[in-house]
């Protein structure tokens, strides 16, 4: 098996493993964890392919590379509106959860009550 | 089995092993540092498919940058991160779910076996327009140059990112600064760290953009290595973070997309195509696209790490 299948497989398992963690773990930063490990399989799925087009010379198509780096990129700028998300969440309610019946406590200053 | 494939095959199982560990790993501390260690351990993945650009990428934003945030975010979170026994899903539901994620990883695996040993590619013909850009890394020229229209987005989305995180500030705290305060005494340890590190990380993340443009490197790579530097500094508190409602900052934060932008549009009127470069021209124009973008980039990376002001502005 070559070095690029091998990645590939990798890959896959990293998208099953990071899928079981969004529905299984109810902590938002885990979710959010998780939801990097499938991006990242997802990177490597597509790197495979990338190192499948070589061809004139180069050792894999530039085109896949480029647009994995981009999305590295957009999936950081992603993490850290979720991220933000969250801990704005465990600033007005003390708690850190997604269940939507969660009691929520009252604002510890006056001014951001609306 | 040569030595190359073993390695291959040792670091796929510990790529895997510290993936699982960032999913079963009891507290949300420990997760996140695994993660910082999986993201290392997968640029080396990437550097086996011969995709070095991908794999500085990977290094710098995907686990130091994305780390940093994520290891923050952790401590503020802690003792909030406890789950509440009704909160965890019953057995069933999670052998269910296990079941699920083995069928859709099992599906993508064969996907991986099925697909032909020669794929499609579209690397000729960026090897054969490489000459054209004057730029001698094909991966570099991608962004820039074929595909330069998807690279301006993306610049456009981090500027997004920003303003969104920027939007959960508290009202009192519009405008202001996240992050701690500029300390009266720095932790001497750290502060010196920052000192010694900080001025060769600068000159490494230019040299970084600057050789990107023959060799692997580029405006992410390099910018990443600027913006960790600075959030070195930050994180010594030598240094505050900005008020969100500095007019440098907000300049800083646009120039990259708003020079990208300029250069396409001109590129309408000068070559001939909206992104067209003029003939000759191109490379010291894709240079001085880079610059701001690179500049950019270490500008929105430690602000998105940042997160919303926390404290008052100051008028």
């Amino acid at each position: 098996m070559s070095s690029a299948t091998l990645a590939g497989l990798v890959g896959a398992a990293l998208v099953g493993l990071g899928l079981y963690g969004v529905i299984a773990d109810p902590q938002p930063l885990r979710k959010i964890l998780a939801f990097n490990l499938i991006g990242s399989g997802v990177f490597l799925v597509f790197g495979i392919v990338a190192r499948k087009g070589a061809a004139a010379g180069l050792s894999a198509d530039p085109v896949p590379q480029a647009m994995v780096i981009t999305g590295i990129v957009v999936a950081f700028a992603a993490s850290a509106l979720a991220v933000a998300l969250t801990l704005r969440l465990f600033e007005e309610t003390g708690r850190a959860t997604l269940r939507p019946d969660a009691g929520t406590k009252p604002p510890d200053d006056g001014a951001d009550a609306e | 089995m040569s030595v190359l494939q073993a390695l291959d095959v040792g670091l796929a199982f510990l790529v895997f092993a510290v993936a699982a560990w960032t999913v079963f790993a009891p507290g949300p501390f420990a997760a996140t540092v695994g993660y910082v260690v999986y993201g290392l351990l997968l640029s080396l993945v990437w550097i086996r498919l011969f995709a070095v650009d991908v794999a500085l990428t990977e290094a710098a934003i995907g686990s130091g940058v994305t780390g940093v945030l994520l290891i923050g975010a952790a401590a503020r979170l802690r003792g909030a991160e406890t789950t509440p026994a009704e909160e965890a899903l019953t057995g069933l539901t999670r052998l269910f779910a296990a079941g699920l994620c083995l069928l859709v990883a099992a599906a993508l695996a064969a996907v991986v076996l099925l697909l032909p040993d020669q794929g499609p590619t579209l690397a000729p013909q960026s090897m054969e327009r490489l000459p054209e850009t004057g730029l001698g890394n094909p991966v570099t020229a991608v962004l820039i140059a074929f595909r330069s229209f998807d690279t301006m987005l993306e610049k456009v989305v981090l500027v997004l990112g920003v303003v969104g995180v920027w939007s959960l500030a508290a009202d009192r705290y519009w405008g202001g600064a996240p992050g701690e305060a500029r300390a009266e005494r720095p932790e001497p340890t750290l502060a010196f760290f920052a000192q010694v590190l900080a001025p060769i990380g600068i000159l490494v993340g230019v040299h970084v953009f600057w050789v990107g443009a023959d060799e692997p490197g580029g405006a992410f790579q390099g910018g990443a290595i600027l913006a960790a530097m600075w959030m070195i500094v930050m994180m010594a508190r030598l240094t505050e973070a900005p008020q969100a409602s500095a007019f440098w900052l907000r300049l800083a934060l646009i120039a990259g997309p708003a020079v990208f932008l300029a250069a396409g549009v001109a590129g309408a009127v000068v070559a001939g195509g909206f992104f067209a470069y003029p003939p000759g021209l191109a490379k010291p124009l894709i240079l001085f696209i880079e610059t701001f973008m690179t500049f950019t980039i270490a500008v929105t990376l430690p602000m998105l790490v940042a997160g919303p002001p926390r404290r008052e502005p100051r008028r």
